[in-house]
């Protein structure tokens, strides 16, 4: 039985560097990958958590929940992406500043 | 046994993030997020969540992950060159580096300290059964399905807006 900190350890861990890597990047899909990360740590605390609640394992069902939006969020990002570089013909988010002033 | 293998798959999931943290390359980051959704697939086995795992693999590896791949390559600017490797190589340039390193370990070291002060009372209840597909099923068909119903319509809409977003993306179709 794997104690349950070690997992909210390594959860802790994910969410930080994918927090960090959607800080850093440069690009716009390197934004996407942190977020998913990001959605990626969350899961792993759900469903650590949901180990020690068997009867009605709450925590798996929010992570079932968790993955299509996840999905749902990753293919509007996508086709947004693709539209502004239709457009700006850059996908540096330092650069996309039309709306600034 | 369990706890070897539970360090070495949160090792491949940490190593493989901090690549993509550090990496330049943009293809060499999408192929390191590969191995944390395997790494986080195995750790949802050792949590006993099977069934989620499946769909960890499917759902993430299947399917996000090949759409970052395309996505990736449909937006890369155009360039003449005679290397033929250059295809592999996808600039993401890293900035910002002091404050996301400094967000990140606070961020880190302030959950940490939650974590260590959060005093987790176990129930002495875990999960025994072999597979927790039935109770997902019985659950989601039963007391959830109200919310069950709403991912459904929120992926047809997500499925629409994408396709119309997408089409037409130059712009003298506007």
């Amino acid at each position: 039985m794997i104690p349950l900190e070690h997992f909210l350890f390594v959860a802790a861990a994910l969410f930080c560097i994918g927090f960090a890597i959607a800080i850093t990047k440069k690009h716009l899909i390197g934004i996407l990958l942190g977020i998913e990360l990001m959605l990626n740590a969350v899961n792993i605390n759900l469903i650590a958590f949901s180990r020690h609640d068997p009867v009605l394992i709450q925590g798996q069902l929010f992570a079932l929940f968790v993955m299509v939006v996840a999905a749902a969020e990753i293919t509007i990002g996508l086709a947004i992406v693709l539209r502004v570089f239709g457009v700006h013909k850059s996908i540096d988010p330092d650069q996309l500043s039309t709306l600034k002033n | 046994m369990e706890l070897i293998a539970f360090y070495f798959f949160s090792t491949i999931v940490l190593l493989g993030a901090i690549f993509i943290l550090i990496t330049r390359n943009l293809m060499y980051s999408v192929f390191s997020l590969f191995l944390c959704f395997v790494g986080v697939a195995a750790l949802f086995v050792l949590s006993r969540a099977d069934f989620l795992a499946v769909a960890q693999l499917m759902i993430y590896v299947g399917g996000i992950l090949i759409l970052l791949v395309f996505g990736v390559m449909l937006t890369r600017p155009k360039l003449r060159s005679e290397d033929n490797t250059y295809a592999n190589y996808v600039e993401a340039d890293n900035g910002r580096r002091l404050w996301a390193g400094g967000v990140g370990l606070i961020l880190f070291f302030l959950l940490l300290s939650v974590i260590f002060q959060g005093n987790f009372i176990s129930t002495e209840q875990h999960i025994t059964a072999k597979s927790t597909i039935q109770t997902l099923g019985v659950e989601l068909m039963t007391s959830h399905l109200l919310p069950f119903e709403i991912a459904a319509v929120l992926l047809l809409i997500a499925l629409v807006g994408a396709a119309y977003l997408a089409l037409h993306r130059e712009p003298e179709h506007k």
